[in-house]
């Protein structure tokens, strides 16, 4: 790593898109610059860096921009190469890829979606909501994390977004999504994620997020 | 790559999802046995089976084990055939994330709009989700111009990642320019990518692989017929 690289990164504390990256770079041990954005008011920086998408996360890498989660992931693993992410094998890595937009995309839609409905139309959505995490549950028999012993890509991904980020919007509704009984796999997992300083260093404070997720919550419901 | 190899695709032949995975292949020289399914009427143990949670083609077999989503297929197919031609991604990260960022603009904004309006019922919606694709285009005829750095193709002197996803569908807009007399690669717009879809077209890969444009105006023109009559029955 030359000496003056400059590495930056726009994000927002409770954003697991933004989380996931400082996973990666911390676990690359890149340090980094962070900026805190406001999306109720983005700062001209953001805009003029990611002018189509307007979201966060955007890493600069000395006057580079790189947008959109999963991009910026593969471009970190590809730049720095120590410490991979990624698996090696080419089909442990297009599985690692699938089951990481399956949860961006598929987990994420069904998940918040079962926020905005009031407890009569959820159980259909907790139910496929659930169907969804037994893909991760399965792809976890017989390891540590995705990764195998030790934390990468998708560990970042799902790790952000469902046991930091989801579970404690439903806990803040006193749904039990994913119970120990039919997900033992997964729950051993999210013990283990909290056992990786990296990861914990990136998660939003509890208390604070739970509240925050119940008021994004309560504003999908007005909406 | 020594031992003996199976290598099998499953796809429907007008799909431009499944278009991605015959041109990687054809790129590679990959050998690979090719399955039609029927996606009107039953889909195959095989695909249920290889894709049990989105059931969906194209999916790649490869020995056995199942690959899907098309440009994941595609980078498996870089990763895994990586010596026997030049790579479809480009070789620096940062060309690989510009790659990779506008292949995700394609599939997951531009397209989904252009589906929008050929579905919706409300004119609102329509008008809407084209100025959307229009929209995108000007992006595109931009990122082009910017990436392709004067060669003539998103990825430099030969056809890459960017050019196979957006590529794919060009397919689709010149059956719809066909049967719909409408026109979304304007010339006087976006000049270079309309000069990009020509090329990528009498490409000699993709001219092998292609579905004829006449045949998926047809058939797109059936599709909309068998919707309408669907709408006016129920
Ligand atoms: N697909 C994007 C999603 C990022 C995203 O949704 N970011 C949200 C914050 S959590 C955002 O910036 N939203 C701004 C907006 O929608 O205006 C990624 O993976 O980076
Ligand atoms: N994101 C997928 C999309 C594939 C897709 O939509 N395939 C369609 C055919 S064009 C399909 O198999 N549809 C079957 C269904 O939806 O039941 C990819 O890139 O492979």
């Amino acid at each position: 790593m030359g000496k003056n690289e400059e590495v930056k990164l726009l994000g927002i504390w409770a954003s697991p898109f933004s989380r996931r990256i400082e996973m990666a770079l911390k676990l690359k041990g890149v340090p980094y610059e962070y900026l805190e954005e406001d999306l109720e008011n983005k700062s001209s920086l953001l805009l003029a860096l990611s002018p189509i998408h307007k979201k966060i996360p955007v890493l600069v890498h000395n006057g580079k921009t790189i947008i959109e989660s999963h991009v910026i992931l593969e471009y970190i693993d590809e730049t720095w190469k120590h410490n991979p992410i990624l698996p090696q094998d080419p089909f442990q890595r297009s599985k690692a890829r699938v089951l990481a937009k399956l949860v961006d995309e598929k987990i994420v839609n069904v998940g918040f979606a079962s926020l905005a409905k009031t407890e009569k139309g959820r159980e259909v959505l907790i139910e496929q909501t659930r169907e969804l995490i037994m893909c991760l549950e399965k792809e976890l028999a017989g390891k540590d994390y995705f990764g195998g012993k030790t934390v990468g890509f998708l560990d970042f991904v799902a790790g952000s977004m469902i046991p930091f980020c989801l579970e404690r919007a439903w806990e803040g509704m006193g749904v039990e999504m994913i119970t120990e009984k039919k997900f033992p796999e997964y729950n051993k997992w999210v013990k283990k994620l909290k056992e990786v300083e990296i990861v914990v260093d990136c998660i939003p404070l509890r208390e604070k997020h739970i509240e925050h997720m119940n008021n994004m919550a309560e504003k999908i419901r007005s909406a | 790559m020594g031992e003996k190899e199976e290598v099998k695709l499953l796809g429907v032949w007008y799909s431009p999802y499944a278009i991605r995975p015959k041109i990687a292949l054809r790129l590679k020289s990959v050998d690979y046995d090719y399955v039609e399914e029927n996606l009107f009427g039953s889909k195959s143990e095989l695909l249920l089976k290889s894709n049990p949670v989105h059931k969906k083609v194209p999916v790649l077999l490869h020995n056995n084990k199942p690959i899907v989503e098309s440009l994941n297929i595609v980078e498996y197919i870089d990763e895994t055939w990586n010596s026997s031609a030049p790579s479809i991604l480009p070789s620096h990260p940062y060309d690989r994330a510009l790659a990779r960022f506008w292949s995700d603009f394609v599939d997951n904004k531009w397209f989904p709009a252009l589906r929008m309006a050929a579905i919706t019922k409300s004119e609102d919606a329509k008008a809407k989700a084209m100025e959307e694709v229009e929209e995108g285009l000007l992006q595109l005829e931009d990122a082009f111009v910017s990436i392709s750095k004067g060669k003539p193709f998103f990825g430099g002197e030969a056809i890459g990642f960017m050019d196979i996803c957006f590529g794919s569908f060009v397919v689709l807009l010149k059956a719809r320019e066909k049967f719909k007399a409408e026109k979304l690669l304007d010339e006087s717009k976006t000049p270079s990518l309309c000069k990009w879809a020509d090329r990528f077209l009498s490409d000699e890969t993709v001219k092998n692989v292609a579905p004829e444009i006449e045949k998926v105006a047809e058939f797109l023109q059936e599709l909309e017929v068998r919707a309408q009559s669907a709408a006016s029955r129920s």
